[in-house]
Protein backbone atom coordinates (compact mmCIF):
# COMPACT_ATOMS: atom_id res chain seq x y z
CA UNK A 1 0.00 0.00 0.00
CA UNK A 2 1.28 3.47 -0.48
CA UNK A 3 1.55 6.27 2.11
CA UNK A 4 -0.78 9.35 1.57
CA UNK A 5 -0.06 12.67 2.03
CA UNK A 6 -2.22 16.01 1.29
CA UNK A 7 -0.15 19.00 0.92
CA UNK A 8 -1.21 22.30 0.35
CA UNK A 9 1.43 23.16 -2.12
CA UNK A 10 3.45 20.80 -4.01
CA UNK A 11 6.12 21.37 -5.70
CA UNK A 12 8.03 19.22 -8.37
CA UNK A 13 11.73 19.86 -8.57
CA UNK A 14 14.61 21.14 -6.13
CA UNK A 15 16.42 23.51 -8.32
CA UNK A 16 16.70 26.89 -7.72
CA UNK A 17 13.09 27.39 -9.13
CA UNK A 18 11.57 25.12 -6.69
CA UNK A 19 13.16 26.09 -3.67
CA UNK A 20 12.59 29.89 -4.55
CA UNK A 21 8.73 28.82 -5.00
CA UNK A 22 8.66 26.57 -1.92
CA UNK A 23 9.94 29.82 0.55
CA UNK A 24 7.15 31.84 -0.94
CA UNK A 25 4.73 29.23 -0.66
CA UNK A 26 5.35 28.47 2.80
CA UNK A 27 3.53 31.17 4.91
CA UNK A 28 0.91 30.96 7.80
CA UNK A 29 1.68 27.44 7.85
CA UNK A 30 0.70 26.01 5.16
CA UNK A 31 1.89 22.49 4.12
CA UNK A 32 4.46 22.43 1.39
CA UNK A 33 6.44 19.95 -0.16
CA UNK A 34 9.11 19.70 -2.67
CA UNK A 35 9.68 16.39 -4.55
CA UNK A 36 12.60 15.89 -6.76
CA UNK A 37 14.09 12.49 -7.97
CA UNK A 38 17.60 13.64 -7.21
CA UNK A 39 19.56 12.72 -3.89
CA UNK A 40 18.92 15.61 -2.32
CA UNK A 41 17.55 19.45 -3.27
CA UNK A 42 19.38 22.11 -4.93
CA UNK A 43 18.73 20.94 -8.95
CA UNK A 44 21.56 20.29 -11.22
CA UNK A 45 23.55 23.52 -10.67
CA UNK A 46 23.45 23.25 -6.77
CA UNK A 47 24.36 19.56 -7.05
CA UNK A 48 26.75 18.45 -3.94
CA UNK A 49 26.19 22.18 -1.77
CA UNK A 50 23.46 20.53 0.52
CA UNK A 51 25.80 21.14 3.05
CA UNK A 52 24.98 25.39 3.79
CA UNK A 53 29.38 25.32 4.31
CA UNK A 54 29.93 23.36 0.92
CA UNK A 55 27.08 26.19 -0.85
CA UNK A 56 28.91 28.98 1.29
CA UNK A 57 32.05 29.05 -0.24
CA UNK A 58 31.04 27.67 -3.68
CA UNK A 59 28.27 30.24 -4.09
CA UNK A 60 26.63 32.50 -1.90
CA UNK A 61 23.70 32.75 -4.18
CA UNK A 62 22.78 29.00 -3.09
CA UNK A 63 23.58 28.95 0.08
CA UNK A 64 21.39 31.84 0.99
CA UNK A 65 18.39 30.12 -0.37
CA UNK A 66 18.87 26.78 1.13
CA UNK A 67 18.96 28.66 4.54
CA UNK A 68 15.95 30.24 3.18
CA UNK A 69 15.14 26.56 2.60
CA UNK A 70 15.40 25.36 6.11
CA UNK A 71 13.57 27.93 7.85
CA UNK A 72 10.80 27.70 5.67
CA UNK A 73 10.06 24.24 7.40
CA UNK A 74 9.54 23.12 3.80
CA UNK A 75 9.35 19.00 3.62
CA UNK A 76 12.04 17.84 1.21
CA UNK A 77 11.16 14.28 -0.51
CA UNK A 78 14.20 13.80 -2.40
CA UNK A 79 15.18 10.60 -4.33
CA UNK A 80 11.19 10.83 -5.33
CA UNK A 81 10.47 10.27 -9.05
CA UNK A 82 6.83 11.06 -10.11
CA UNK A 83 5.23 8.10 -12.18
CA UNK A 84 1.95 9.17 -13.12
CA UNK A 85 -1.39 11.06 -12.03
CA UNK A 86 -4.17 8.54 -10.97
CA UNK A 87 -6.47 11.20 -10.69
CA UNK A 88 -6.64 15.08 -10.74
CA UNK A 89 -5.20 16.70 -7.81
CA UNK A 90 -3.07 13.63 -6.77
CA UNK A 91 0.36 12.26 -8.21
CA UNK A 92 2.01 9.12 -8.04
CA UNK A 93 5.93 9.05 -7.11
CA UNK A 94 7.80 6.03 -6.21
CA UNK A 95 11.42 5.84 -3.98
CA UNK A 96 13.59 3.14 -4.03
CA UNK A 97 11.96 1.57 -1.09
CA UNK A 98 8.25 2.02 -1.85
CA UNK A 99 4.97 3.86 -3.25
CA UNK A 100 3.27 7.03 -1.95
CA UNK A 101 0.52 9.22 -3.39
CA UNK A 102 0.53 13.46 -2.95
CA UNK A 103 -2.14 15.20 -2.75
CA UNK A 104 -2.07 18.84 -3.78
CA UNK A 105 -4.52 21.81 -3.58
CA UNK A 106 -1.70 23.94 -5.52
CA UNK A 107 1.01 22.04 -7.66
CA UNK A 108 3.84 24.41 -8.94
CA UNK A 109 6.00 22.38 -12.14
CA UNK A 110 9.58 23.36 -11.19
CA UNK A 111 11.19 20.19 -13.41
CA UNK A 112 13.89 22.09 -15.03
CA UNK A 113 15.59 21.00 -18.24
CA UNK A 114 17.66 18.49 -19.22
CA UNK A 115 20.90 18.73 -22.06
CA UNK A 116 20.39 18.41 -25.62
CA UNK A 117 22.69 15.48 -26.66
CA UNK A 118 23.39 15.21 -30.88
CA UNK A 119 24.63 11.72 -32.24
CA UNK A 120 27.33 11.73 -34.22
CA UNK A 121 30.14 9.10 -34.27
CA UNK A 122 31.80 7.70 -31.35
CA UNK A 123 28.93 9.81 -29.14
CA UNK A 124 27.83 6.38 -26.99
CA UNK A 125 31.74 5.23 -26.04
CA UNK A 126 31.70 5.48 -22.33
CA UNK A 127 33.85 8.36 -21.68
CA UNK A 128 31.42 10.81 -23.84
CA UNK A 129 29.32 12.64 -21.34
CA UNK A 130 27.14 15.56 -21.75
CA UNK A 131 28.75 18.99 -20.48
CA UNK A 132 26.36 19.55 -17.43
CA UNK A 133 26.58 15.91 -17.40
CA UNK A 134 30.09 15.64 -16.23
CA UNK A 135 30.24 18.28 -13.94
CA UNK A 136 27.11 17.01 -12.11
CA UNK A 137 29.38 13.52 -12.37
CA UNK A 138 31.94 15.66 -10.39
CA UNK A 139 29.89 17.18 -7.79
CA UNK A 140 28.44 13.45 -6.98
CA UNK A 141 32.39 12.69 -6.42
CA UNK A 142 33.69 11.72 -9.54
CA UNK A 143 37.20 11.92 -9.61
CA UNK A 144 38.64 14.19 -12.07
CA UNK A 145 42.42 15.66 -11.24
CA UNK A 146 45.07 14.65 -13.64
CA UNK A 147 42.29 13.82 -16.60
CA UNK A 148 41.86 15.56 -20.12
CA UNK A 149 38.66 17.04 -20.61
CA UNK A 150 37.84 18.33 -23.85
CA UNK A 151 34.75 20.33 -23.29
CA UNK A 152 32.02 21.27 -26.56
CA UNK A 153 28.76 21.87 -27.35
CA UNK A 154 27.14 25.46 -27.22
CA UNK A 155 26.40 28.15 -24.61
CA UNK A 156 27.63 29.71 -21.70
CA UNK A 157 27.27 26.47 -19.48
CA UNK A 158 30.68 25.35 -21.05
CA UNK A 159 32.51 27.61 -19.29
CA UNK A 160 30.83 26.75 -16.39
CA UNK A 161 32.02 23.42 -16.79
CA UNK A 162 35.39 24.05 -17.86
CA UNK A 163 35.88 26.23 -14.86
CA UNK A 164 34.48 23.42 -12.61
CA UNK A 165 36.34 20.90 -14.18
CA UNK A 166 39.46 22.79 -13.88
CA UNK A 167 38.88 23.88 -10.51
CA UNK A 168 38.59 19.75 -9.32
CA UNK A 169 41.60 19.51 -11.41
CA UNK A 170 40.99 18.46 -14.59
CA UNK A 171 42.97 19.47 -17.28
CA UNK A 172 40.74 21.12 -20.01
CA UNK A 173 42.53 20.63 -23.75
CA UNK A 174 39.56 23.15 -25.46
CA UNK A 175 36.28 24.29 -25.11
CA UNK A 176 34.81 24.30 -28.46
CA UNK A 177 31.77 26.39 -28.85
CA UNK A 178 29.53 25.63 -32.01
CA UNK A 179 28.16 29.20 -32.28
CA UNK A 180 30.66 31.60 -34.70
CA UNK A 181 33.12 34.35 -33.14
CA UNK A 182 30.68 36.93 -34.37
CA UNK A 183 27.88 36.36 -33.25
CA UNK A 184 29.32 35.89 -29.92
CA UNK A 185 30.94 39.40 -29.49
CA UNK A 186 27.45 40.93 -30.87
CA UNK A 187 26.08 39.24 -27.59
CA UNK A 188 28.71 40.33 -25.47
CA UNK A 189 28.15 43.73 -26.84
CA UNK A 190 24.31 43.43 -25.62
CA UNK A 191 25.56 43.06 -21.87
CA UNK A 192 26.96 45.57 -21.19
CA UNK A 193 23.29 46.63 -19.67
CA UNK A 194 23.52 43.77 -17.15
CA UNK A 195 27.16 44.18 -15.34
CA UNK A 196 25.94 41.16 -13.26
CA UNK A 197 26.26 39.10 -16.45
CA UNK A 198 29.24 40.39 -17.91
CA UNK A 199 31.94 40.05 -15.13
CA UNK A 200 30.25 36.93 -14.65
CA UNK A 201 31.46 36.29 -18.22
CA UNK A 202 34.78 37.35 -17.77
CA UNK A 203 35.52 35.86 -14.48
CA UNK A 204 35.33 32.62 -16.48
CA UNK A 205 37.43 34.15 -19.26
CA UNK A 206 39.76 35.32 -16.56
CA UNK A 207 40.32 31.84 -14.64
CA UNK A 208 40.39 29.98 -18.13
CA UNK A 209 42.58 31.99 -19.78
CA UNK A 210 45.33 29.18 -20.44
CA UNK A 211 43.08 26.90 -21.99
CA UNK A 212 42.21 27.52 -26.06
CA UNK A 213 38.29 28.31 -26.80
CA UNK A 214 37.43 27.63 -30.49
CA UNK A 215 34.58 29.14 -31.96
CA UNK A 216 32.73 27.62 -34.77
CA UNK A 217 34.10 24.32 -33.41
CA UNK A 218 32.61 21.28 -33.13
CA UNK A 219 33.04 17.47 -33.00
CA UNK A 220 32.58 15.21 -35.25
CA UNK A 221 34.04 11.72 -34.22
CA UNK A 222 34.97 10.21 -30.84
CA UNK A 223 37.42 7.63 -31.05
CA UNK A 224 38.04 4.75 -28.54
CA UNK A 225 38.39 1.44 -28.40
CA UNK A 226 36.07 0.35 -25.51
CA UNK A 227 36.75 3.70 -24.14
CA UNK A 228 37.12 7.26 -25.60
CA UNK A 229 40.45 8.44 -26.37
CA UNK A 230 40.61 11.01 -28.48
CA UNK A 231 37.86 13.49 -30.69
CA UNK A 232 38.28 15.17 -33.86
CA UNK A 233 36.50 18.49 -34.02
CA UNK A 234 35.75 20.55 -36.76
CA UNK A 235 37.57 23.99 -36.45
CA UNK A 236 37.30 26.22 -39.80
CA UNK A 237 38.36 25.03 -42.75
CA UNK A 238 40.42 21.80 -40.76
CA UNK A 239 39.76 19.02 -38.39
CA UNK A 240 42.17 18.38 -35.39
CA UNK A 241 42.39 15.36 -33.53
CA UNK A 242 42.82 16.36 -29.46
CA UNK A 243 43.46 13.37 -27.35
CA UNK A 244 41.06 13.19 -23.95
CA UNK A 245 39.88 10.93 -21.00
CA UNK A 246 36.44 12.80 -21.50
CA UNK A 247 34.20 14.49 -24.09
CA UNK A 248 31.89 16.41 -22.04
CA UNK A 249 29.72 17.99 -24.93
CA UNK A 250 25.90 19.55 -24.52
CA UNK A 251 24.42 21.27 -27.43
CA UNK A 252 21.98 23.69 -24.99
CA UNK A 253 19.30 22.78 -22.62
CA UNK A 254 15.38 22.08 -23.46
CA UNK A 255 12.88 21.86 -20.45
CA UNK A 256 11.27 18.68 -19.06
CA UNK A 257 8.00 19.00 -20.26
CA UNK A 258 6.62 14.80 -19.29
CA UNK A 259 4.84 15.86 -16.33
CA UNK A 260 3.34 18.97 -17.76
CA UNK A 261 2.50 17.18 -20.52
CA UNK A 262 0.49 14.26 -18.50
CA UNK A 263 -1.31 16.99 -16.87
CA UNK A 264 -2.70 18.33 -20.02
CA UNK A 265 -0.40 21.54 -19.16
CA UNK A 266 -0.60 23.59 -22.64
CA UNK A 267 2.29 24.26 -24.27
CA UNK A 268 3.76 27.08 -26.65
CA UNK A 269 7.34 26.71 -28.48
CA UNK A 270 8.95 23.85 -26.92
CA UNK A 271 7.84 25.26 -23.05
CA UNK A 272 5.16 25.54 -21.04
CA UNK A 273 2.28 28.36 -21.47
CA UNK A 274 1.74 29.94 -18.11
CA UNK A 275 0.50 33.57 -17.55
CA UNK A 276 1.67 36.62 -15.52
CA UNK A 277 1.39 34.68 -12.29
CA UNK A 278 3.04 31.64 -13.82
CA UNK A 279 -0.39 30.01 -14.06
CA UNK A 280 -0.47 27.06 -16.55
CA UNK A 281 -3.62 26.48 -18.77
CA UNK A 282 -4.82 24.26 -15.64
CA UNK A 283 -6.13 25.94 -13.43
CA UNK A 284 -4.11 25.50 -9.85
CA UNK A 285 -1.11 24.31 -11.30
CA UNK A 286 1.55 26.48 -12.30
CA UNK A 287 5.05 26.48 -13.75
CA UNK A 288 8.19 28.02 -13.19
CA UNK A 289 11.99 28.15 -14.41
CA UNK A 290 13.15 26.28 -17.10
CA UNK A 291 9.85 24.61 -17.57
CA UNK A 292 8.51 27.42 -18.89
CA UNK A 293 11.63 28.25 -21.26
CA UNK A 294 15.63 28.06 -20.49
CA UNK A 295 16.22 31.34 -18.80
CA UNK A 296 18.59 30.04 -15.95
CA UNK A 297 19.02 30.83 -12.56
CA UNK A 298 18.84 34.00 -12.28
CA UNK A 299 15.39 33.79 -13.41
CA UNK A 300 14.41 30.87 -12.32
CA UNK A 301 14.42 32.30 -8.89
CA UNK A 302 12.26 35.27 -9.90
CA UNK A 303 9.93 32.42 -11.90
CA UNK A 304 9.83 30.49 -8.54
CA UNK A 305 9.04 33.54 -5.95
CA UNK A 306 6.48 34.34 -8.43
CA UNK A 307 4.56 31.09 -8.76
CA UNK A 308 5.05 30.86 -4.51
CA UNK A 309 3.71 33.74 -3.79
CA UNK A 310 0.57 33.57 -6.46
CA UNK A 311 -0.29 29.65 -5.56
CA UNK A 312 -0.86 31.27 -1.76
CA UNK A 313 -2.83 34.11 -3.24
CA UNK A 314 0.03 36.74 -2.75
CA UNK A 315 -0.58 38.32 -5.69
CA UNK A 316 1.20 42.17 -4.25
CA UNK A 317 4.53 40.32 -3.27
CA UNK A 318 4.27 38.13 -7.08
CA UNK A 319 3.98 41.66 -9.04
CA UNK A 320 6.71 43.28 -7.48
CA UNK A 321 9.12 40.96 -8.92
CA UNK A 322 7.44 41.30 -13.04
CA UNK A 323 9.72 44.01 -13.58
CA UNK A 324 13.00 42.03 -13.10
CA UNK A 325 11.25 38.87 -14.97
CA UNK A 326 10.96 40.96 -17.85
CA UNK A 327 14.43 41.87 -17.58
CA UNK A 328 15.49 38.34 -17.16
CA UNK A 329 13.37 37.14 -20.04
CA UNK A 330 15.29 39.65 -22.75
CA UNK A 331 18.75 38.76 -21.69
CA UNK A 332 17.10 34.92 -22.54
CA UNK A 333 16.14 36.45 -26.05
CA UNK A 334 19.55 37.56 -26.29
CA UNK A 335 21.25 34.11 -25.43
CA UNK A 336 19.33 32.14 -27.85
CA UNK A 337 19.71 34.21 -30.57
CA UNK A 338 23.79 34.14 -29.48
CA UNK A 339 24.28 30.52 -29.31
CA UNK A 340 21.18 28.66 -32.02
CA UNK A 341 22.58 25.80 -33.42
CA UNK A 342 23.65 25.73 -36.79
CA UNK A 343 22.48 23.18 -39.69
CA UNK A 344 25.64 21.63 -39.95
CA UNK A 345 25.11 19.88 -36.79
CA UNK A 346 22.45 17.77 -38.48
CA UNK A 347 24.72 15.78 -40.34
CA UNK A 348 26.90 15.23 -37.71
CA UNK A 349 25.47 11.22 -37.18
CA UNK A 350 26.56 9.26 -40.08
CA UNK A 351 23.79 6.24 -41.37
CA UNK A 352 25.13 3.88 -39.07
CA UNK A 353 25.33 6.23 -35.93
CA UNK A 354 22.94 5.36 -33.00
CA UNK A 355 20.31 7.76 -32.50
CA UNK A 356 18.13 5.98 -29.80
CA UNK A 357 21.04 4.67 -27.38
CA UNK A 358 18.19 2.36 -25.31
CA UNK A 359 17.45 0.29 -28.45
CA UNK A 360 20.29 0.93 -30.60
CA UNK A 361 18.40 2.10 -33.40
CA UNK A 362 20.87 4.13 -36.02
CA UNK A 363 20.22 7.40 -38.19
CA UNK A 364 19.28 5.39 -41.47
CA UNK A 365 16.78 3.02 -39.75
CA UNK A 366 15.04 6.30 -38.38
CA UNK A 367 14.99 7.91 -41.65
CA UNK A 368 12.79 5.41 -43.40
CA UNK A 369 10.21 6.80 -41.24
CA UNK A 370 8.00 10.19 -41.55
CA UNK A 371 7.46 11.23 -38.00
CA UNK A 372 8.60 10.20 -34.45
CA UNK A 373 5.22 8.36 -33.62
CA UNK A 374 6.11 5.86 -37.11
CA UNK A 375 9.70 5.76 -36.21
CA UNK A 376 8.55 4.82 -32.30
CA UNK A 377 6.14 1.85 -33.72
CA UNK A 378 8.63 0.49 -36.46
CA UNK A 379 12.09 0.58 -34.94
CA UNK A 380 11.21 1.21 -30.76
CA UNK A 381 13.10 4.03 -30.51
CA UNK A 382 11.80 6.12 -27.89
CA UNK A 383 10.79 3.04 -26.24
CA UNK A 384 13.79 2.51 -23.99
CA UNK A 385 13.70 3.67 -20.00
CA UNK A 386 14.92 6.60 -21.37
CA UNK A 387 11.12 6.99 -22.87
CA UNK A 388 12.67 9.53 -25.59
CA UNK A 389 14.64 11.93 -23.43
CA UNK A 390 17.55 11.12 -25.49
CA UNK A 391 16.86 10.11 -29.02
CA UNK A 392 13.22 12.52 -29.28
CA UNK A 393 15.18 15.19 -28.43
CA UNK A 394 17.53 14.69 -30.88
CA UNK A 395 15.30 13.30 -33.46
CA UNK A 396 13.39 17.06 -32.98
CA UNK A 397 16.75 18.65 -33.95
CA UNK A 398 17.67 16.32 -37.23
CA UNK A 399 14.20 15.58 -38.28
CA UNK A 400 11.82 18.62 -37.23
CA UNK A 401 9.36 15.48 -35.78
CA UNK A 402 7.18 16.85 -32.83
CA UNK A 403 6.59 13.82 -30.36
CA UNK A 404 2.26 14.51 -29.09
CA UNK A 405 1.39 12.52 -26.40
CA UNK A 406 3.05 11.15 -23.57
CA UNK A 407 1.56 8.11 -21.58
CA UNK A 408 1.94 7.40 -18.16
CA UNK A 409 4.55 6.00 -16.56
CA UNK A 410 6.44 9.13 -17.16
CA UNK A 411 9.38 7.29 -15.72
CA UNK A 412 10.18 3.85 -15.67
CA UNK A 413 8.34 2.25 -12.05
CA UNK A 414 7.87 -1.00 -10.62
CA UNK A 415 5.26 -2.99 -11.02
CA UNK A 416 3.84 -2.66 -7.12
CA UNK A 417 3.90 1.23 -7.53
CA UNK A 418 1.90 1.13 -10.93
CA UNK A 419 -0.55 -1.21 -8.60
CA UNK A 420 -1.46 2.01 -7.11
CA UNK A 421 -3.07 3.44 -10.39
CA UNK A 422 -7.20 2.39 -9.85
CA UNK A 423 -10.06 3.20 -11.99
CA UNK A 424 -11.82 6.08 -9.77
CA UNK A 425 -13.37 4.99 -6.61
CA UNK A 426 -12.24 1.46 -6.68
CA UNK A 427 -10.59 0.29 -3.62
CA UNK A 428 -8.01 -2.61 -3.10
CA UNK A 429 -9.42 -6.25 -2.58
CA UNK A 430 -12.79 -4.91 -3.80
CA UNK B 1 39.86 14.34 6.12
CA UNK B 2 36.25 13.31 4.72
CA UNK B 3 34.42 10.40 5.64
CA UNK B 4 34.52 7.17 3.51
CA UNK B 5 32.07 4.91 2.73
CA UNK B 6 33.23 1.16 1.83
CA UNK B 7 30.87 -0.75 -1.09
CA UNK B 8 31.84 -3.28 -3.47
CA UNK B 9 32.32 -3.11 -7.50
CA UNK B 10 31.57 -6.69 -8.90
CA UNK B 11 32.81 -7.95 -5.76
CA UNK B 12 35.56 -5.89 -5.54
CA UNK B 13 35.79 -3.48 -2.32
CA UNK B 14 36.02 0.20 -2.61
CA UNK B 15 36.05 3.35 -0.52
CA UNK B 16 34.43 6.45 -2.14
CA UNK B 17 34.22 9.73 -0.10
CA UNK B 18 30.93 9.94 2.14
CA UNK B 19 27.60 11.05 0.05
CA UNK B 20 29.08 10.16 -3.66
CA UNK B 21 26.93 8.07 -5.86
CA UNK B 22 27.20 4.62 -6.96
CA UNK B 23 28.62 5.84 -10.33
CA UNK B 24 31.55 7.55 -9.02
CA UNK B 25 32.25 4.08 -7.30
CA UNK B 26 32.48 2.03 -10.25
CA UNK B 27 34.74 4.50 -11.62
CA UNK B 28 36.87 4.63 -8.64
CA UNK B 29 37.88 0.87 -9.36
CA UNK B 30 38.53 1.89 -12.78
CA UNK B 31 35.89 0.70 -14.94
CA UNK B 32 34.31 2.70 -18.05
CA UNK B 33 31.63 0.35 -19.25
CA UNK B 34 28.89 0.40 -16.72
CA UNK B 35 26.31 -1.39 -19.06
CA UNK B 36 26.15 -3.18 -22.75
CA UNK B 37 24.06 -2.29 -25.16
CA UNK B 38 20.84 -4.10 -27.32
CA UNK B 39 24.22 -4.38 -30.32
CA UNK B 40 26.61 -5.39 -27.55
CA UNK B 41 28.26 -2.00 -27.31
CA UNK B 42 30.12 -0.80 -24.03
CA UNK B 43 27.99 2.19 -22.34
CA UNK B 44 28.63 4.35 -19.03
CA UNK B 45 27.10 7.59 -17.71
CA UNK B 46 26.35 10.44 -20.19
CA UNK B 47 23.90 12.75 -18.43
CA UNK B 48 25.00 12.72 -14.90
CA UNK B 49 21.26 13.11 -13.78
CA UNK B 50 18.92 10.46 -13.71
CA UNK B 51 16.80 10.80 -17.10
CA UNK B 52 19.89 9.03 -19.58
CA UNK B 53 19.56 5.40 -17.88
CA UNK B 54 23.11 4.40 -19.77
CA UNK B 55 24.74 4.43 -16.30
CA UNK B 56 22.44 1.56 -14.95
CA UNK B 57 23.60 -1.18 -12.81
CA UNK B 58 22.82 -3.53 -10.70
CA UNK B 59 22.61 -2.27 -6.57
CA UNK B 60 22.01 -5.10 -3.73
CA UNK B 61 20.35 -7.50 -6.29
CA UNK B 62 17.54 -4.96 -7.82
CA UNK B 63 18.52 -4.27 -11.76
CA UNK B 64 18.62 -1.12 -13.75
CA UNK B 65 19.49 1.24 -10.94
CA UNK B 66 21.02 4.40 -11.99
CA UNK B 67 24.58 4.66 -10.33
CA UNK B 68 24.17 8.24 -11.09
CA UNK B 69 21.37 8.67 -8.78
CA UNK B 70 22.11 6.80 -6.09
CA UNK B 71 24.18 7.30 -3.14
CA UNK B 72 26.32 5.12 -1.86
CA UNK B 73 25.47 3.36 1.76
CA UNK B 74 27.79 1.20 3.72
CA UNK B 75 28.40 -2.36 2.20
CA UNK B 76 26.54 -1.69 -0.90
CA UNK B 77 26.70 -4.29 -3.58
CA UNK B 78 27.41 -3.08 -6.94
CA UNK B 79 27.41 -5.09 -9.84
CA UNK B 80 27.95 -3.54 -13.59
CA UNK B 81 26.85 -5.62 -16.92
CA UNK B 82 30.10 -5.85 -18.64
CA UNK B 83 33.60 -6.53 -18.50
Amino acid sequence: MARNEHYDVLIVGGGPAGIAAACCAARAGRRVAIVDDNPAQGGQIWRGMTEEWTAATQSPLAASWLRRLREAKVEVLAGTQIVARPRDGVLLAETDADACLLAYDKLILAAGARERFLPFPGWTLPGVTGAGGLQSLVKSGLPIAGRRVAVAGSGPVLLAVADCLRDHGAEICLIAEQAPWPRLVRFGCGLIGSPGKLLQGAGYKWRLKTVRYRTGCWPVAAEGDGKLSSVTFHAGSKTRTVACDYLACGFGFVPSLELPTLLDCRLDGGAVWIDDWQETSVQGIYAAGETTGVGGVDLALIEGQIAGYAAIDCQDHAARLFRARERGRRFVGALDRAFALREELKSLATAETPVCRCEDVSRQQLEAYGSWREAKLQTRCGMGPCQGRVCGTAAEFLFDWQRESIRPPIFPADVGTLAEIRPLGKQPGK
Amino acid sequence: MSRQVTVAVNGKSVSVPAGSTAAVAVAAVGLSQFRTSVDGEPRGPLCGMGICFECRVTINGRAHRRSCQTVCTAGMEICTDGP
